[in-house]
This record gives C-alpha cells, structure tokens and sequence, in this order.
C-alpha cells in the first residue's frame, strides 16, 4: 500500500462485497443529503433578505410532504439494511468444512495454533481459497481480532469463546490488529494476516517446527491433570463419557438439551456446576485456577478429535 | 393593570401581591445590575444568573477537554509514539471524552441556554425550583472537581466508556474517583431535567398551549425526559464499576461467574440516549435560528415538535448498535440494526422541514444563522453517517476505527458545538445587553466549518482504510491523512478562541443592544436585553403561534 | 394565603403545590430507572442460569424477607393515614402516625442488619467463605443481592430520617400545618415508593424458588 489509498485492498471476495455495498449506501447517501446542501445555498442566494423575489403564498405546512419525506428514505434504507444482514449473517455461518485456529488473546499479543500444533504469534498464515474458522478466547481483557483486508472483526471477550470464519482468496501480507482498547500497548498489539497460496501453505506447515498437534497435547493434559481418572472407560466413578461427545445434544438435570460445542466444553471444565448433565451427580471439581486458557483450548481440540465409534459404556 | 410607578420604600420581596413593585430600581433594570457581590452570584437563584455560572465552568471545561484534544493531535502528527507515552496517550483520550461528554456536551446546551430562555420563552418568572437549579450547578461543579482531581493525581486510562473487565479489574489509574465524579454530575442532569419537566407542565403563561410553545421548548422537553430516566441507568453501571473495585464483588468477573458483556447493555442502555441528550438540545437552537434566519414559521411545526418526541422514545430502543461485535446474538443485532434506521427518520424529518422553511424566506446571513446552516450541513453528514454505521456488515469493518470517531464528531462537534455558538451568537445581545461584531462573527462561523471539515473528513478515510482507534502509533501509510487532520484541528482551536476574543470585546465596546435585534418572535425577544431580573413585570398574555411572522402565509402554522 | 409561603416564580400555590406534586412523582421515575437496572441484571441472571439462581434463593431467610415486607406494609399504610390526618390540618396525629412509620422503618432496618449479620456468618455473603456457595453464578446472586437490598436500605434510611425530621418538626411546631400538608405528600409518596420497590425486589430475589 502506497500512496493516498481511499480504501484498504481486498483479501476476500466477502471484502469486495462489503465494499460494493457501502458504495451503494454512499450513492444512497448523497442522493439524500445533495439536496439539503444546494436548496440551502439557492434559497439562501435567492431569498438573501433585501433581495426582490416572489415570497407570496408561502406555505408552512403540506403533510404529504412531510410523510413522504419521512417514509420514502427510509424505504430505499431497508433494501441496502437487508443485503447488509444478509451479509452479517453469512459471516457468522461458518462451513463445516473450515480449517480450524484457535487463537488466544492476551495484554498484548496474538497467538495462533493451528490444529497440526504449529504456533504462531502475532502471525497468522493461511492458504488462500480455503475456509478458515478462529476459535477465539481471552486470557485478560476484552480484545478484538479485526483484519481491515477481510473486513472483519470479532471481540474477543474473557469467560467465552468467540468465533470468526473467512476465506481469504489473495494471497498477500495484511495487517491483523487489535481493534479493541484493552490497555497500556494496545495501539502496538498486532501482526499480519499471511495468505499464502496451498503449496506455499503445505510448505509452511512443514517447516514450522512442531512437537505434537493440539490434540495430541491436550489428550496429554487429559492424562496429568486426570481427567482420565474419571472420565475414561475403565473409571469407577459415574462421568459423562467424551468420545463422540463433540456436537452432540447433551440433556441437562433440569430436563433442556444443549449442544456440546466449544464453549460448552470449556463451561464444563470451569464451571462444572453450571449445566449438570442429567443423570450424573454434580461431583466434578472446577480446574479454574489449575489451567490456563490456552491449555482449556487445547483440552477442547483433543475432545473434539474422540473419535465418535467409541463403544457405548454401561450408564 | 398599570404599572406602578417607582417606590421610595424598600418593598416586600416575599408579597407578591407587591408584585410591580417588589422589584428594586435596580432589579428593574436589570438581572446583570441585581447585586454585584460574589455572593450574589454565588447564592443567587435567579435562572439568568444561574445560566452564567454554567456558561462560565462549560466554558472552562470546554478549554480543558480541548488541550488534551490538541495534545492527541499533536502526538498523531507522527506515526510514533514521541510526544506522549502509552499510558499518558490513553489518559489524554480518556479524559478528553470524559470531560467533554458529561462536563461539556450534556450540560452545554440545556444548562446555559435552557435555563436561560425556557422560562423567559414560556412566559415565566423563573424555573419551576429556582433553588434546586442552583443546587444542581454546586453538584456539577463537584463532579467537575474530582474530574479534576483525577486529572492532577495522574488520571484514569480506560476510555470514557469504562469497558470491563479492563477497568473492573486491570486498570490502574483512578477509576474509582472517575467513575464517582461521573456519578455526582449525572444527579445534577436529573435535577436539571426534573426542573425543565415541571416548569414547562405549570409554569406556561396564559394563552401558552403545548401547540404554541417554540420548538426549542420542545426539544429541551425532550432532552429532560431522557435526562430524568437514562441518566439512573449509568449510575448503576458506574456504581457496579466501584463494587467490583472495592469490594470484589465480580459482577462482570467471568472467574467468578459474571459477564463483562453486562456492563456494556447498562453502560450504553444510557449512553445512546445520552448522545441525544447531546443533539436534541441543539435540534431546537436551530429550529429557532433558522425560524429567524428566515423571517418565517418552522415548516411542518407539528411534525418537528413530535420529531423531538420520537427520538426521546426511540433513542432508548437502539443501544444495542454498539455492540454488533461485541458478542451479541445475531438476531439481537439485526433488532437494533432496523431500529437505529428507524430513529434517523424524525432526524432526517427535521432536516428537510428546516430546508422548507428557507423557500420564499427573507433570509439573513448574519453569524447566527451562518452557524445554523453550518450545523445543518455538518448534522447531515454526520447523521447520514451514522445510517452506514447502522448497516451490520459495515459496521463489521468500521467500529473501534476513525470511522466513528468521524461520525460522532460531525454530531456532537459539527452539530452540537455549532449550534451551541449559534445559540451564542443569536442570545448573546439578550444576555449581556450589547451587539458584537457582525462580521467578525461570520468570520468566526467560516473559520470553524472550514477548520472542522478539515480535522474530521480525512479521519472518515481513515477508518475505512482500518485505522483503529485510541491509538497513537499507527501504520505509516496512515500519516498523510492524520496530518491534514491536525491541521485542521489547529484551525479549529484558533476558530473557537476567536469568539471569545469579540464577544468579550462586545462587553465594553459594544453597542446596546435592543429588545429584539434580529426582528424575531419569541416571548425573550419582547424583554429588554438584558432582562430585568424577574423577567416579565406581568405575565404575558399568548394569543398567536409561536413564530407569526406576518399575513403573508396560508395555512395555519 | 399571605403567609409568605407563596414563593417565585408561582402566582397561586396550588400552582406550587402541584408543581412540587409533580416534581416527586419525576424523582420517583429516576428511582424507578435505577432499581429498574439491578432488576435487569437480575433477570438475566435468571434466564440464564436458572438453577444456580434458585439454589441460591433457597439459601436467604424467606420468613425474615417476610416479616420485612409485612413492616414496609403497615408502615406505608401508617403513613397513608398521616397524609389524610394532615389534609384534616390534624397536627398531633399526623406527626404520630409518622414517628410510627419511621420507627418501623427502623425495624426493619433492624431485620435486615441481623439477617445480613447471619448471612455473613453462614458465609455466603462476598467476604464469607468460598465453600459454602458451590458456585460462581450463586456467589454473583449473593452479589447482586447484597447490592439491590443494600441500596434499597440506603434509600430507607434517608425516608426514615426524613420521616423522623417531619415528626419531630411537626410535634415542636417548628413546622405547621396547612402549610406543610405538601411537604407530608410529597414525603410519603416517597415512602410508598421505597415500599413499592422492596413489593418487587422480596419476590424477585427470595421467592426465585
């Protein structure tokens, strides 16, 4: 970017979307407002006090007017508010099929993990053409992942997850920042968003050194925190068992169904008491201050990875 | 009944049945003449009086919220971080909001032009609880004190808005003694509003139905409405603040089972309606002006009357569009997405009703209504805006950049602040008594609308190219535009010093004003300038609307 | 009506009268906005986490909630009949009736003292011991709680002292009637709001069962 650009570049054909509709919204704009602007000047030229003109019959009062002026703006906003939803809804509908990163927010840096275990800070690299899903929590303060190239942002707010899907189709560097106040360095918190193309992708996730997916180390923190003590086929205690646990609808004690997705996971590991399964008594203790939230992050990818052929245990 | 001729014994201020004659020569002549000790004006009950010492200390604060203003701009003339440190740059901005927000804007408009006109406007002697009008300037001041206080002890560093959990639980300025000062003022909102409600209810003059009342009445009945029934909502939220603070109570704490996203529907449940505490006010200054500008009733009073009304009422509807991102259900969101379209409609109303009222006017360029023209076209921008903003994939881009710093600065310095020298320049002759220069007047009015163009319309490119805001280290792509912005910014300081330079020259060197100098109607227009100290020796009598020009309409206006 | 009490800018006093009427019931409003926020944190709590919020409920002293709405009660009704026995210009009555609604405001302060001083040694109070509330969402009720009936007490504290003050005025004849019969008004509208607002806060918070 160089130069008096009027417009940040478009890493996705979402980001040329938005921009067609603001230029819409600015035409609709401007038909509305233009009028405002010369009728004041020509009125204000052509009725200037002392100047000789027709001010018989003035009227103060046509009601049709009034409404018309009153309604027919707003009729012509309702179309571009419907594309604009339209738009905001497809955004919060990630495809199943998208990569997943989970991100971890914190005063005063970004840190990426991709599902392969690689890490990244304040870097993101993803391959252009393909479906990306954050799943994004906070270690501190609220902060907010935003990428001007994408035209997207999403708060990232302590004590839940927050999601953010994209498909970034040109690759390039973009700047990646935190958009949300959240302290003493938050006008330096940032990075780049890195689109490389699929082989330069597969190329980077060889190369970037990696011990063990998330997985993999969460399978491990399963075991040292034990959680398997409990939770595994062979325990004594009555647990909810976890294979195939991740998407299904879990009944709760009080008789209502929820899902058990990534929030609800990471509400069971620190708010245990909060949504009783039914069926199983309210014994589990909460790991509040015994994980972090990147370690809870990796917890849910091993979750999500039991396989879901797991055989049924007695209840 | 006639008047009584002037007493040589002291009369009985208490009688009112002595009423022609319960003012001294000297209170006859004028509120300005009616003692000339501090206490006086200290302990005065007058609304006249009273309207003064707000304009005094918003005057201050104005000044003091504008130095940290040029301090940020200063400081964002170069891409680093070299004249301002981290901590001293998010102090800057935060108190710049804070002061300007609930020490400027809120009390600006309504606490000195309101107090001053609404009762002369309406036919009365004074507001419905003189003394409780006082009351509420000692409270403002000592919200204004431990503003001040904070801002001397090395000030607060959360923005205005005091997100949790960052100022519940991570900052380390004064937030306890901000968020308390900010809690005293907002009493005096609901005295002020409390007050404006009643007097407007029982205090008309005979003939003064609701349907003659000025649109400036209108409006600042509006704004009260919102000041009595938002501004408790913010004292909750501030005092939850503290709570968390002092006593760790964990209210927005997702540790210990709260929610940091509770913070935000109470904080901006009053907060949006407050930024129309903010523009109603100024909505009716320029419903006046142009009224006058143009020598002709309001087109459409009715439905600009009612417009004032139904933003109060929607107002309330809308504060979710703050939080599109914040983590907010979808559904929720596309709610207040359709609403806040639904409240521009009365504000685009007023607009194109004022634009009417200019058609076969007899329209004068004289400062006043330079400034109102200034805000129609500034409001409009802003306003429109603030449409984009409410569309939900756009204001995905948007929020937390430049954009709505933009935005909300073409309302609240574009609309409020160029009205409220509008109201300046068209009251001034009836507060002090005295004429100023007219054409250093409309220099002043160019100068601001030239200088503020410049400071805010590069900053609307700014945030849509992404850059963020509360920062003061930024991509260096980003420079030109911010210096143009600065540039601009200094204009504006220098357009804004000017008036005070010629209207406190006008004090001494101006010519006495008459009663009415720009041939306007309106029951202040047909008092002396100054007024005596009770206003109206006895109560007028209304027979017509509030702006009958003359024989020359059709239509009842 | 010569008596000097007809202040500016008024021209009858019924005028005053009314507006000062008026000027309560918008106070009132205010009050109504600032309970009106806690009850929302309330209701959120509520929908969102049901059962921790009744476990919690079970927990405050549902009788002693009781006994307290019972007092607030009559102490309104007392001060009721003060505003009819004013309006009859009844001087020893009025400021009888309202020392008795002011002694039972302190009786209910009382109450609400012991029942917070029990509640803290049961340690469910913020402060007390983090085991006897088994979760967090408990513990932000108890929070809320303390903060919507604390401020609800600070609020019956100024209508005591206030009712005292009318009392005491009215029985030294420092203050008289008619004069006074707006002050008496104005003053119980208040109280009833004070009672009305505990009517809502005692369901909401100890009948969450």
């Amino acid at each position: 970017m160089s130069g008096l650009a009027l417009w940040p570049e478009q890493a996705s054909a979402y980001a040329a979307e938005v921009d067609r509709l603001v230029l819409g919204v600015t035409v609709l704009i401007v038909l509305l407002s233009a009028p405002v602007f010369v009728l004041i000047v020509a009125f204000a030229v052509k009725y200037r006090r002392g100047r000789a003109a027709d001010r018989s019959h003035q009227v103060n009062r046509r009601v049709g007017l009034e409404v018309s002026w009153a309604v027919i703006p707003f009729v012509l906003l309702i179309g571009f508010y419907v594309w604009a939803a339209r738009l905001f809804f497809d955004a919060h509908s990630p495809p199943a099929d998208a990569i997943e990163i989970q991100v971890l927010a914190k005063q005063w840096m970004w840190k990426f993990q991709h599902a392969g275990g690689q890490r990244e800070i304040n870097e993101l690299h993803v391959p252009a053409g393909q479906p990306v899903r954050l799943t994004m929590a906070s270690q501190d303060v609220i902060h907010s992942l935003y990428v001007p190239a994408l035209r997207l942002k999403q708060d990232v707010v302590p004590g839940r997850y927050t999601t953010l899907w994209f498909n970034a189709d040109r690759p390039g560097a973009y700047a990646l920042e935190c958009a949300e106040f959240c302290g003493a360095d938050h006008a330096a918190m940032g990075g780049h968003l890195v689109v490389l193309t699929p082989t330069e992708y597969a190329a980077w996730l060889e190369k970037s050194g990696v011990d063990e997916s998330l997985a993999a180390q969460g399978a491990r923190l399963f075991r040292s925190h034990g959680c398997s003590g409990c939770h595994a086929a062979a325990a004594t205690v009555h647990a909810p068992p976890l294979e195939g646990l991740f998407g299904r609808p879990v009944p709760l004690q009080d008789g209502s169904l929820v899902t058990a997705d990534e929030q609800y996971i990471r509400d069971s590991i620190l708010l245990p008491q909060a949504q009783l399964a039914a069926g199983y008594p309210p014994i589990m203790p909460t790991f509040r201050n015994v994980l972090s939230e990147d370690e809870v992050l990796r917890l849910v990818a091993y979750i999500k990875s039991l396989a879901a052929d797991a055989p049924e245990r007695p209840r | 009944m006639t008047h009584a001729p002037a007493h040589p014994i002291a009369p009985n201020p208490r009688n009112l049945d002595d009423r022609g004659l319960s003012e001294t020569p000297a209170q006859h002549a004028s509120y300005l003449r009616d003692g000339y000790t501090l206490r006086s004006w200290l302990l005065t009950t007058d609304h006249k009086r009273v309207a003064l010492l707000y304009l005094a200390s918003v005057t201050m604060f104005f000044f003091v919220g504008g130095a940290a203003a040029a301090l940020m701009r200063f400081d964002l003339l170069t891409p680093e971080a070299d004249l301002l440190t981290n901590e001293g740059y998010n102090r800057a901005f935060t108190l710049h909001g804070v002061i300007m927000v609930w020490f400027f804007l809120i009390p600006s408009i309504p606490n000195t032009f309101g107090n001053f006109l609404l009762p002369l406007m309406i036919g009365a002697r004074d507001l419905a609880f003189p003394r409780l009008n006082l009351l509420s300037w000692y409270v403002y001041m000592l919200g204004g004190l431990f503003t001040l206080f904070v801002l001397v002890a090395g000030g607060v560093d959360t923005g205005w808005t005091f997100y949790t959990p960052l100022s519940s639980m991570f900052a380390h300025g004064h937030v306890i003694l901000a968020a308390t000062a900010v809690f005293v003022v907002g009493f005096s909102s609901i005295m002020t509003g409390l007050n404006f409600i009643v007097t407007v209810h029982k205090l008309r003059c005979p003939g003064m139905t609701w349907g003659r009342l000025p649109l400036f009445v209108w409006s600042m009945y509006a704004t009260s409405l919102i000041l009595v029934l938002a501004t408790p909502v913010l004292s909750v939220a501030l005092a939850l603040i503290a709570a968390e603070r002092l006593f760790g109570l964990g209210i927005f704490d997702p540790a210990l089972g709260g929610d940091p996203l509770l913070y935000q529907h109470l904080f901006w449940f009053y907060s949006h309606p407050a930024v129309y505490i903010m523009v109603l006010p100024a909505l009716g200054v320029v419903s006046e002006l142009v009224a006058a500008a143009a020598r002709k009733p309001v087109f459409g009073y009715r439905f600009v009357a009612g417009s004032s009304l139904a933003i109060a009422a929607v107002g309330f509807l809308v504060w979710g569009h703050h939080m599109f991102v914040a983590g907010q259900s979808m559904y929720a969101s596309a709610v207040f997405s359709f609403l806040s379209l639904v409240v521009a409609v009365p504000s685009g109303i007023k607009v194109y009703n004022w634009t009417a009222t200019l058609y076969k006017g007899d329209i004068s360029l004289d400062p006043p209504f330079l400034f109102a023209m200034c805000f129609i076209c500034l409001f409009v921008l802003g306003g429109l805006t603030g449409l984009v903003l409410a569309m939900l994939a756009i204001d995905v881009h948007v929020h937390d950049t430049y954009f709505v710093v933009a935005h909300f600065h073409y309302i609240m310095v574009g609309g409020t602040v160029a009205a409220y020298f509008g109201a300046l320049h068209y009251w001034w002759p009836k507060i002090v008594g005295r004429m100023y220069s007219l054409a250093w007047g409309r220099v002043g009015a160019l100068l601001i609308f030239f200088g503020f163009n410049l400071t805010f319309f590069p900053q609307f490119i700014l945030g849509y190219l992404g850059m963020r805001r509360r920062i003061h280290v930024y991509a260096p792509d980003f420079q030109v535009l911010n210096v143009l912005s600065s540039a601009g910014s200094s204009i504006l300081a220098a357009a804004y010093l000017l008036p005070l330079l010629y209207l406190f020259w006008s004090l001494r060197r101006g010519a006495p004003a008459p009663p009415n100098p720009w041939g306007a109607t309106g029951l202040e227009w047909t008092v002396p300038s100054p007024p005596p100290k009770h206003n109206f020796e006895v109560p007028p009598v209304v027979t017509r609307g509030a702006y009958d020009y003359g024989s020359r309409h059709e239509g009842r206006s | 009506m010569t008596e000097g009490m007809l202040r500016e800018p008024y021209a009858t006093l019924h005028q005053q009268h009314q507006a000062a009427r008026l000027g309560m019931h918008l106070f009132l409003a205010s009050e109504v906005m600032l309970f009106g926020g806690l009850f929302a944190v309330v209701m959120v709590m509520r929908i969102l986490h049901p059962h921790e919020v009744v476990a919690a409920s079970e927990r405050l002293h549902m009788w002693l909630g009781a006994a307290n709405t019972a007092i607030l009660l009559t102490s309104s009704l007392l001060v009721a009949i003060a505003v009819e026995v004013a309006r009859e210009t009844r001087r020893r009555a009025t400021y009888r009736y309202l020392a008795g609604a002011a002694l039972l405001g302190l009786l209910f302060l009382a109450l609400k003292a012991f029942e917070y001083g029990s509640e803290y040694e049961e340690g469910i109070l913020p402060g007390g011991s983090a085991a006897a509330l088994s979760n967090p969402v408990q513990h932000q009720f108890m929070n809320v709680y303390l903060v919507a009936t604390g401020l609800h007490a600070v609020h019956v504290t100024i209508g005591v002292l206030l009712l005292a003050g009318l009392a005491g005025g009215l029985a030294a004849a420092s203050l008289t009637l008619p004069k006074r019969i707006p002050l008496v008004e104005n003053l119980g509208l208040y109280w009833h709001l004070v009672d009305v607002i505990w009517i809502f806060l005692y369901p909401t918070l100890y009948l969450a069962r």
